[in-house]
C-alpha cells in the first residue's frame, strides 16, 4: 500500500491525538497549550484540505490500520462525504480554537479544555473516517466522553442539570447502537461496513434486517437530535461556555446525520422501504417542531439550539428523499449548516461579551453601537433562513426541489413554511438585540477581557465563508454532485475496501 | 461531611501496608505477560489504581499524592504519547499506523526477549488508566475531604 | 442455552428502563450500567453460544487452526464496550455527585431549569 495514502487518511486523526497528548503533558503552561491548541487545529485543517484534494483527485483512499487486510482489520475509508466532513471538522476547529484564546478563562484552561478539545476532534474525526461498525460506536464513545467532560467544565447549576440529560439520552443511544452491532455481528458474522453491505444483499428477506436497520435509526436518530428524540439538545447546549456550545452546534449532530448517510446509503440502502417512509416522516416533523420550539424561545442559545433541530429535519429530508438531487441537496446542506451554526453561536458568545446577557429582554441597541456586528450577524442568519444569495438558499432550494421532483408535497410544503418561521426568529433577534434600545436595568457587562479583536476575526472568516459557498455555488455543488454519486453507487466503495469484486 | 479522616482501622492499616507493594508488583507482572497471555494495559492499570485507592482508604489524599509522587495528568499525558507513538514508529517504515513491529534481543540471566510496538502501547495504556482512575478517584476524596 | 441468556437479556433490558424512568439520579446511573451490560449480554448470545474448541493454537505449532472452533471476536467486542462503559460509568459517577452537590437533591424533578 501507498504511504502517502496511509498517511493522510490517518493524520486527521492523528494530529489532534497528539495535540491532546501533548497539552495534557505540558498541562502546566497555560501559553503552551494555547499555542498547541491553534497549531494543532490549523495542523488537522490543512491536513483535512489535503485529504480532501487526493479523494477528489485519486478517488476514495483506504487505510488498513495495523497492516491487517479488510475485512479482518480495522479500515479508515475516506470517500469524498468523509473528507468533505473532515475539513469542515478542522474549519470548526481552528475557528473554535482562536475564538478559545479570547473566551476561555484560566480556570477553564487548568481544569483541562484544551486536551478535551483535541480528544472531541478526534472523536469525530474518527467517527467520519472508519469504514469499521463497530470501531465507528468506539470514535462515537471517544467523543462522547470528551463532549460530557466539556459539557460540565464550570460545573454551574444549569451545566449539571443540562449534562444529566444530555449523558443519560446519549448512553441510551449507545446502548441501542451497540445492541444493533451485535444482533448484526450475530446475523453476518462481520463488522467491515463495506462486507456487511455485501454480506447483507444475501439476507433482504429475512425481517430481522428491518429490525436492525430500525435500531440503527433510532441509535443514529438520537445523536442527530431528529424528532421525536432531540429533548436532550435544547436542554444542554446553552449552558456551556459560547465555544463548546459553538463546536457541539456545528459536529456533534452532524456526526450522527453522518452516520445515518452512511449506513442507509451503503449497509440498508433505502430504496422503497418502511424506513424510508418514516425517515421521511420524521423530517418533517423534525423541521416543524424544531422551528416551533425557536419561536417560542427567548434566550439567544436555544433560539439556536432549537434552529439545528430543525436544520437537521432538511438534512434527514435530503437522505429520505433519496434520489440522486435529494442526497446532493443533503450534502450541500451539512457544508452550509456546519459552517453557519458554529459562527452563530460565536456571534451569540460576541454579544454577550458586549452587554453580559443571553436574555433577548436584557439585550438591544448592538446596531446603533456596533453596526459592523450587525452585519456579520445578518450574513449567517439570513442564510440560515435560505435568501439568496447566501449559502442557505442553495442548500434549501435543492432540497425542495428534490422534493418537488419526488412529489412529496407535504414535505416541501413544510419546508418552505419553516424556511419562512426561521426568517421569523432570525429578524425576532434582530429587533430585540440590534433595533431595540438598550433596555433600563440591563445586565451589565462582563469585566472586560482582551481578544476580542479574535473573536471578531474568527466570526469574519466565517462569515466570509458562508459569502463564498453562496456566490461560488457552482463548484460546491459540483463536490456535491460527486459526493452524491459516490454515495448512491456502494459497488465503488465496496471495491475500494475489499479489493477485486 | 463528619466521617473521621482516618478510619481507625488496625486490620486494614496492617494488611494495606503489606499488600500495596504486592499489588503493584502483580499488576506490572499483568502487564508484561499481555499480549499472548490474559493481562495486558488495562487490567494491569486497574490492579494498579485499586492498590492505590487501598491505600487511599488508610490514609488521606495527600499522603496519597506523595506515593504515586506524579501528578496523575503527566501520567495521563505521557501515557497517552507513549501509546500514540507506538503506532506512529511503524509510520516511520513505512507501514500503516498502528502496525506491530518486533525485535529479539538477548539479555543475560533472561534468556532471548522479544520486545515490540504492541507492548509498548500496552504500557501507555496502562499509565493512562491509572492517570484516569486517580485523577477521578482523588478529585472525589479532595471533594469528600474538603 | 440462548432461551436462558435471551431472557437474561430481556430482564436485563426491562430492568435498566424501569430504573431510568425512576427520578432518582442514582437509579438513573443504575440503570444505565445495566442498558449496557445488557447490550454486552446481547453481543454474547446472538454471535453464537457453541461448544467448540477455543480459538487457540497449541505453542510451538505452526498448523492453523483446524476444525470448528468459537469465535473469539465477540467476546473482543465485549472486552472493549466493558472499556468504555467502565470509564463512562466513572464519568457519570463523578457527575452525579457534582450535581448533588450543586443541586442539593436526588430527583430529576427538581432539575428542570434547563427544560422549558
Amino acid at each position: 500500500m501507498n504511504s502517502a495514502v496511509a498517511l493522510q487518511t490517518t493524520l486527521p486523526i492523528l494530529i489532534p491525538l497528539i495535540s491532546g497528548a501533548l497539552s495534557l503533558v505540558l498541562w502546566r503552561s497555560r501559553q503552551l497549550q494555547r499555542g498547541i491548541s491553534v497549531l494543532g487545529t490549523g495542523a488537522l485543517m490543512i491536513a483535512s484540505v489535503w485529504l480532501l484534494l487526493s479523494v477528489y483527485a485519486d478517488g476514495i483512499q483506504v487505510m488498513y490500520a495495523g497492516n491487517w487486510p479488510a475485512p479482518f482489520g480495522i479500515v479508515l475509508v475516506a470517500d469524498l462525504l468523509s473528507s468533505i466532513m473532515v475539513m469542515l471538522t478542522g474549519i470548526t476547529g481552528l475557528a473554535t480554537a482562536v475564538y478559545s484564546l479570547a473566551t476561555i478563562s484560566k480556570k477553564h484552561e487548568h481544569y483541562g479544555y484544551y486536551p478535551l478539545m483535541h480528544l472531541l476532534l478526534a472523536g469525530v474525526n474518527g467517527a467520519f473516517l472508519t469504514g469499521d461498525i463497530f470501531n465507528l460506536y468506539v470514535w462515537f464513545e471517544v467523543m462522547l466522553v470528551a463532549s460530557f467532560a466539556l459539557l460540565i467544565l464550570g460545573g454551574e447549576r444549569a451545566q449539571m442539570e443540562g449534562a444529566i440529560k444530555y449523558v443519560t439520552l446519549n448512553l441510551v443511544s449507545s446502548a441501542i447502537f451497540l445492541s444493533a452491532i451485535g444482533l448484526l455481528y450475530g446475523l453476518t458474522g462481520t463488522l467491515n461496513m463495506a462486507d456487511l453491505a455485501v454480506k447483507l444483499a444475501d439476507h433482504q428477506d429475512n425481517p430481522m434486517v428491518q429490525v436492525i436497520a430500525m435500531l440503527f435509526l433510532m441509535a443514529f436518530g438520537i445523536k442527530a437530535g431528529a424528532f421525536p428524540l432531540f429533548f436532550w439538545l435544547p436542554a444542554s447546549y446553552h449552558t456551556p461556555r459560547v465555544a463548546v456550545s459553538s463546536l457541539f452546534a456545528g459536529l456533534l449532530t452532524k456526526v450522527g446525520v453522518y452516520a445515518l448517510f452512511r449506513v442507509f446509503t451503503l449497509i440498508f440502502p433505502l430504496g422503497d422501504s418502511l424506513t424510508r417512509d418514516l425517515l421521511l416522516g420524521m423530517a418533517g416533523a423534525t423541521m416543524l417542531v424544531g422551528v416551533l420550539g425557536a419561536a417560542a424561545q427567548f434566550e439567544f442559545r436555544r433560539i439556536l439550539s432549537f434552529h439545528i433541530i430543525s436544520q437537521i429535519g432538511y438534512m434527514l429530508m435530503g437522505l429520505a428523499l433519496y434520489t440522486p438531487l435529494a442526497i446532493i441537496g443533503g450534502v450541500f446542506y451539512i457544508i452550509h449548516h456546519i459552517i453557519v451554526k458554529s459562527n452563530l453561536f460565536l456571534i451569540s458568545g460576541l454579544i454577550y461579551r458586549l452587554q453580559g446577557s443571553y436574555d433577548l429582554k436584557q439585550l438591544g441597541g448592538v446596531w446603533r453601537s456596533h453596526p459592523m456586528i450587525g452585519v456579520l450577524f445578518l450574513i449567517p442568519a439570513l442564510s440560515l433562513a435560505g435568501l439568496p444569495p447566501l449559502s442557505g438558499f442553495f442548500g434549501k432550494f435543492i432540497v425542495i426541489k428534490a422534493g418537488v421532483e419526488a412529489q412529496q408535497w407535504w414535505l416541501v410544503g413544510v419546508a418552505l413554511l419553516v424556511g419562512l418561521l426561521t426568517l421569523y426568529s432570525m429578524t425576532k433577534i434582530w429587533a430585540e438585540v440590534f433595533w431595540k434600545e438598550l433596555p433600563e436595568g440591563a445586565a451589565a457587562p462582563a469585566q472586560q477581557r482582551g481578544g476580542t479583536s479574535l473573536m471578531v476575526i474568527t466570526i469574519v472568516a466565517l462569515s466570509t465563508m458562508t459569502v463564498l459557498i453562496g456566490v461560488a455555488a457552482e463548484p460546491v455543488y459540483k463536490l456535491a454532485e460527486h459526493t452524491a454519486s459516490q454515495l448512491l453507487d456502494s459497488q465503488a466503495y465496496i471495491q475500494s475496501v475489499l479489493g477485486v469484486n | 461531611m463528619n466521617m473521621p479522616k482516618q478510619p481507625d482501622s488496625l486490620i486494614l492499616r496492617v494488611t494495606g501496608h503489606f499488600l500495596l507493594p504486592l499489588l503493584i508488583m502483580f499488576s506490572l507482572f499483568l502487564l508484561l505477560r499481555g499480549h499472548n497471555e490474559p493481562g495486558g494495559g488495562f487490567i494491569g492499570g486497574l490492579v494498579a489504581s485499586a492498590a492505590i485507592a487501598l491505600h487511599l482508604f488508610f490514609t488521606d489524599v495527600q499522603s496519597a499524592r506523595r506515593l504515586i509522587w506524579l501528578d496523575p495528568r503527566d501520567l495521563l499525558g505521557w501515557g497517552l504519547s507513549i501509546a500514540i507513538a507506538s503506532g506512529v514508529i511503524a509510520m516511520f517504515s513505512g507501514l500503516p499506523f498502528l502496525s506491530a513491529l518486533w525485535t529479539e534481543l538477548t539479555v543475560p540471566m533472561f534468556g532471548m526477549l522479544k520486545i515490540g510496538t504492541p507492548l509498548m502501547f500496552d504500557i501507555g495504556v496502562y499509565l493512562v488508566v491509572i492517570g484516569t482512575v486517580l485523577n477521578i478517584l482523588l478529585s472525589l476524596a479532595e471533594a469528600e475531604e474538603a | 442455552m440462548s432461551t436462558l441468556l435471551a431472557t437474561a437479556v430481556g430482564v436485563l433490558y426491562a430492568t435498566a428502563i424501569y430504573l431510568i424512568l425512576r427520578r432518582s439520579i442514582v437509579k438513573l446511573v443504575i440503570g444505565l450500567v445495566l442498558l449496557s451490560n445488557a447490550a454486552n449480554l446481547l453481543i454474547f448470545t446472538s454471535s453464537g453460544l457453541t461448544r467448540y474448541a477455543p480459538p487457540l493454537i497449541p505453542e510451538g505449532s505452526d498448523t492453523v487452526l483446524n476444525g470448528i472452533v468459537a469465535d473469539p471476536l465477540a467476546q473482543a467486542l465485549i472486552l472493549t464496550a466493558i472499556v468504555i462503559g467502565f470509564g463512562v460509568l466513572a464519568f457519570a459517577v463523578v457527575l452525579i455527585h457534582r450535581a448533588y452537590e450543586v443541586v442539593k437533591a436526588d430527583d430529576m424533578d427538581q432539575m428542570k431549569d434547563t427544560d422549558t
